[in-house]
């Protein structure tokens, strides 16, 4: 508490003098103003300080609790017949890893073709107006509400109360195709122009400029867009308890029945537990270092995915 | 130069990841369908079934269930038993649309639902048979630094979660308590803020026991203003352990980290046990008017026999007598079998914490006679 | 609808070749879908959810008697523990940000921050839930003691404190660390593009420097910092599991109080919490309020990017 205070209390002695830039002519700061920036710089210093605490207290739990039980059972065994302690998450992590993969199936080519759209086409139309309105609106659509719209379209197409992996995916993809857009639009907008004209002037049809030389030059962003929108949906909790829900067992198909993911297992070990509720919670833990792992592994690939993408996005 | 090496070891990492969790099995899967055969010669169950058998409902019951569905594959290999926790109402009502082989519910169908016809799931005309397989105490747990016993009569326990007593050193406590140095501090009671069957059963027995401090009635949604609301069994269990001085009602199995409390029935003070959960079953009547496959008890919350513990839940198991699909039936009637024998309560009690309904023979002979009617 | 006219609007379609005709042809297509998928999400949820809102007692949860009931409290809920959450969260962002751009002793450092930050707005937010409940609402029980003996005479902090710490600022805490990494990145971009010539200028006048912060970096990054402040409130409106796991709500409760055992729920908690064991009528009822979070998140982001404008044309 005192650090925030000690932080906006700084902010507030600085308002109350004049910020021109034109005020500041003396040559060597007075005492007060090299006081007041040193205390700025703690105040930067303790921001750094007041956000690592809680993000490193997060990890180390989940570090320390889920290694209790990270042993080879957790990633060969499924909870199938399972009572009480043991037991794995198999199911689990392959639900996720299907439904992250069904997700950016639809999302990825959906969204990079708008974004193409938007910019190499459209710019300027009334569709893209259109569309950029609707991404616009997409982005603020909370990941809940992307549940209860697949609920509401499954429940309809399929008679009510019908769970699968893919209306999981569904829902997954109303909260990705929006970040998908956004960032491959911003990336595609960085691709100088020049290129462009230098290939059309060669008298190449313009949508092949886009597949042979935009789209190569963009890549290493566009693959970040996209890996920041899978990082984003696949720790994705309530739109899967509604609408893919949960099982013990292995289910390949995503087309039918209920379909485990990490973040819903590590929610029901938590949330209806045996007697021997320590296993249970272990294995909640368990889930979340691994989905963490996960996640961590995925943004760490992404960069490495051909050398010379990581070589352009490093001096980008 | 070192990163690159790093994030080259993620690509394969991935690579292996992916590939590990969607090639293979997993081991349990695998091995039972393998191993199961050898099983088939002992056990109860003569004849050696497959399919899958679909079963939803009562949440209360699904560490039980989990305990079933385990220890009926390891009986029936090639039976793949599904249960799904949607919660007493949605199960029955999914059963009524059809397509479930059994619900489990809280609170059982009304008689007239259960006397035959209606029910999509069954063979047109075939009544329902329902039997309690799932006993729990129910018990009021607190957390008070070095007290680990209490004594609290029912109207104390309603005056406490209404808000009329509010002080753990209040003298309605204190005069069933002494000997216990009882601390000046503020009582937090802690209620159920989700629909559950606890909260019903718990406010069932207020409402039987103590009906001038308990008004509410029974209800599965907590009546009461004031007090803090969890979210489902695990939240309560929570803001108990937490909180000094913070007081709930906990299925027994989740409560065994907590500290109990001792209830007045008739004169005496009785702790929660599973003999005593069983025990007031058998002390309570049979609902009347229904069909003789159909066991529902009206609980007697007031009974005053000796260890006896009325806070009780049960749930029910529902099933047809007759399906349309006569291999349903036989998979239904073996799963029912296990489920209510002395193996599958004791399974149940050693995974759940519930009382074993075969402790009482006369409950567990009415039982079985009712099982037997299914697929007959 | 409009398609016919846009097509044709789109060029002159007959000198070009057969690939361009398909590739831009999928391009609009996809285009067109995106829009449609948006409606189509209006559409399903205003079919489910729509006949909710004339819906009396015993249709709805909660012992709700209309939907305005249900619907109020839950909505001030939502909006409470997240503005609660963002005031937590403003200023650690906009000083994480300066650290990994201006104040970074060196680009690999701001680099590694910048990091950093992307892989924490990635922790899913069930490991937050695990966490808030687990360690950090036990551990804030003595904070609220001490804030109702010190403050006890603010609404915020009056009343007895709960003992089991699973309260508004509890969560609104784990929400916060949940969005402030969105928000640092956020602020992170648009300090990252202060010219810099100014910030030369501003040295070059002799300002220290905070004194070039304050001249030269956040008058620039204002409409960014206010975007990324608005980002950081839509995520935190929506955020649900962490909240369902952490708060002890009572859902028919409007209370400012943060520290009491008696917390308002929020509209994404109790769908999450409501909706396993929800049938029929009260699904809708669930439906509609999904509904209502929409438009408040809706709300929050037009004005967001409002402000965000206005800034850029200041």
């Amino acid at each position: 508490m005192s650090i925030a205070e000690l932080v906006k209390g700084g902010e507030r002695t600085a308002s109350g003098r004049g910020d021109a830039v034109t005020t500041l002519a003396a040559s060597k700061p007075s005492p007060a103003r090299r006081a007041k920036n040193a205390l700025a710089t703690g105040a930067v210093v303790a921001a750094v300080v007041l956000t690592a605490v809680p993000l490193t207290l997060v990890i180390w739990a989940a570090i320390r609790r889920g290694s209790e039980r990270l042993d080879l059972t957790l990633f060969t065994h499924s909870m199938r017949g399972v009572v009480g302690a043991g037991g794995g998450l198999l199911h689990a992590l392959t639900g996720t890893l299907l439904i992250t993969a069904a997700t950016a199936a639809i999302a990825i080519p959906l969204g990079l073709s708008t974004a193409i759209y938007l910019t190499e086409y459209g710019s300027g139309g009334r569709l893209a107006a259109i569309t950029r309105r609707a991404v616009d609106i997409m982005v603020s659509i909370p990941s809940i509400v992307a549940g209860l719209a697949a609920y509401a379209l499954f429940s309809l197409l399929l008679g009510p109360g019908t769970r699968s992996g893919l209306a999981g995916a569904v829902a997954l993809a109303m909260i990705m195709i929006p970040v998908v857009v956004r960032s491959s639009e911003e990336v595609l907008r960085l691709v100088p122009a020049d290129l462009r004209e230098a290939g059309l002037a060669l008298g190449s049809p313009k949508w092949r400029v886009i597949r042979k030389i935009v789209l190569p030059t963009a890549l290493p962003g566009l693959t970040a867009g996209a890996v920041l929108g899978v990082a984003r949906i696949i720790g994705e909790t309530a739109p899967l308890l509604l609408v893919a829900g949960f099982t013990d067992a292995m289910n390949y198909n995503l087309a039918e029945g209920r379909m485990a993911t990490l973040p819903v297992f590590i929610y029901t070990q938590w949330s209806s537990k045996g007697l021997d509720t320590a296993a249970y919670d272990q294995r909640a833990w368990a889930g979340a270092l691994v989905l963490m792992a996960v996640v961590v592994v995925l943004q760490l690939a992404a960069r490495a995915l051909p050398p010379q993408i990581a070589k352009i996005r490093r001096n980008r | 130069m070192r990163l690159g090496k790093i994030k080259q070891v993620a690509l394969w990492a991935t690579a292996g990841l992916v590939v590990a969790a969607l090639a293979g099995c997993a081991a349990n899967e695998a091995a039972e369908g393998a191993a199961g055969a050898s099983k088939s010669s002992d056990g109860t169950n003569d004849e050696q079934l497959s399919g899958q058998l679909n079963g939803a409902g009562a949440s209360s019951q699904s560490a039980a269930q989990e305990a079933w569905k385990a220890g009926f594959i390891s009986l029936q290999s090639d039976v793949t038993v599904n249960y799904d926790p949607v919660g007493s109402g949605t199960g029955r009502e999914q059963f009524t649309a059809g397509g479930l082989g059994f619900v489990g519910t809280d609170a059982p169908f009304s008689a007239d639902e259960a006397s035959g016809g209606g029910q999509a799931s069954c063979a047109a005309d075939s009544p329902l048979v329902e039997v309690p397989v799932y006993i729990s105490p129910i018990v009021v747990a607190f957390n008070l630094d070095g007290i680990d016993e209490l004594k609290l009569a029912p109207a104390v326990i309603a005056d406490i979660f209404t808000g009329k007593i509010t002080n753990w050193n209040d003298p309605a406590i204190a005069a069933d308590n002494s000997g216990v140095e009882l601390p000046d501090l503020k009582i937090s009671p802690v209620h159920r803020s989700d629909k559950s069957g606890t909260t019903g059963n718990f406010t069932d027995y207020l409402a039987a026991t103590a009906p001038d401090n308990w008004t509410a009635g029974e209800t599965e949604e907590w009546p009461a203003e004031g007090g803090e609301g969890a979210e489902k069994t695990q939240g309560m269990v929570e803001a108990l352990t937490a909180g000094n001085g913070a007081i709930g009602y906990v299925d027994a199995g989740q409560a065994a980290s907590l500290s109990w409390a001792s209830i007045k029935v008739g004169t005496e003070w009785v702790a929660a046990s599973a003999e005593g959960a069983a025990k007031a079953v058998a002390e309570s009547s049979l609902e009347e008017g229904r069909g003789e496959g159909d066991v529902v008890y009206e609980l007697n919350r007031t009974t005053d026999a000796a260890g006896a513990y009325p806070l009780i839940l049960v749930s029910y198991l529902a099933a047809c007598e007759k399906y349309e699909d006569a291999e349903t039936g036989k998979l239904v009637a073996a799963y029912f079998k296990y489920v209510t024998s002395d193996d599958g309560q004791q399974a149940a009690a050693a995974n759940a914490g519930s009382a074993p309904l075969t402790a009482e023979e006369g409950l567990s002979a009415k039982v079985s006679a009712a099982v037997a009617r299914i697929g007959a | 609808m409009t398609d016919s006219r846009v097509a044709v609007s789109g060029g002159p379609a007959g000198r070009r070749s057969y690939g361009e005709r398909v590739f831009s042809g999928s391009m609009k297509g996809a285009a067109i879908a995106v829009a449609l998928i948006l409606v189509g999400v209006l559409v399903f949820l205003a079919a489910k959810g729509g006949p909710a809102f004339g819906d009396g007692e015993g249709d709805l949860p909660a012992h709700a008697t209309n939907f305005l009931a249900l619907a109020l409290p839950l909505a001030f809920g939502s909006v409470w523990v997240a503005v609660v959450a963002l005031l937590f969260a403003a200023l650690p962002a906009i000083g994480v940000a300066l650290a990994a751009t201006i104040y970074a002793p060196s680009a690999r450092f701001g680099r590694f921050l910048g990091a950093v930050l992307d892989l924490l707005a990635a922790v899913p937010s069930v490991v937050f839930g695990l966490w808030g409940l687990k360690v950090l609402a036990p551990a804030m029980v003595p904070l609220f003691e001490w804030l109702h003996a010190k403050l006890g005479w603010l609404p915020f902090f009056s009343g007895d404190p709960s003992v089991t710490g699973r309260t508004v600022l509890t969560a609104s805490v784990v929400v916060a660390v949940m969005i402030l990494p969105i928000m640092a990145a956020m602020c992170r971009e648009s300090f990252a593009l202060t010219p810099p010539a100014l910030i030369e200028a501003a040295y070059a006048l002799g300002a220290t420097r905070w004194e070039m912060v304050r001249s030269a970096v956040l008058p620039v990054a204002r409409s960014g910092i206010v975007a990324g402040g608005m980002l950081g409130l839509g995520r935190a409106l929506g955020e649900t599991m962490a909240v369902a796991m952490v708060l002890s709500a009572t859902p028919d409760l409007i209370s400012f109080n943060v520290i009491s055992s008696e917390n308002p729920s929020t509209i994404a908690a109790f769908i999450a919490s409501t909706f396993p064991e929800s049938t029929g009528s009260r699904v809708n009822a669930l439906i509609a309020l999904g509904l209502v979070l929409f438009g408040i998140s809706l709300l929050v982001s037009i004005a967001g990017r409002r402000i965000a404008k206005k800034g850029a044309q200041a």
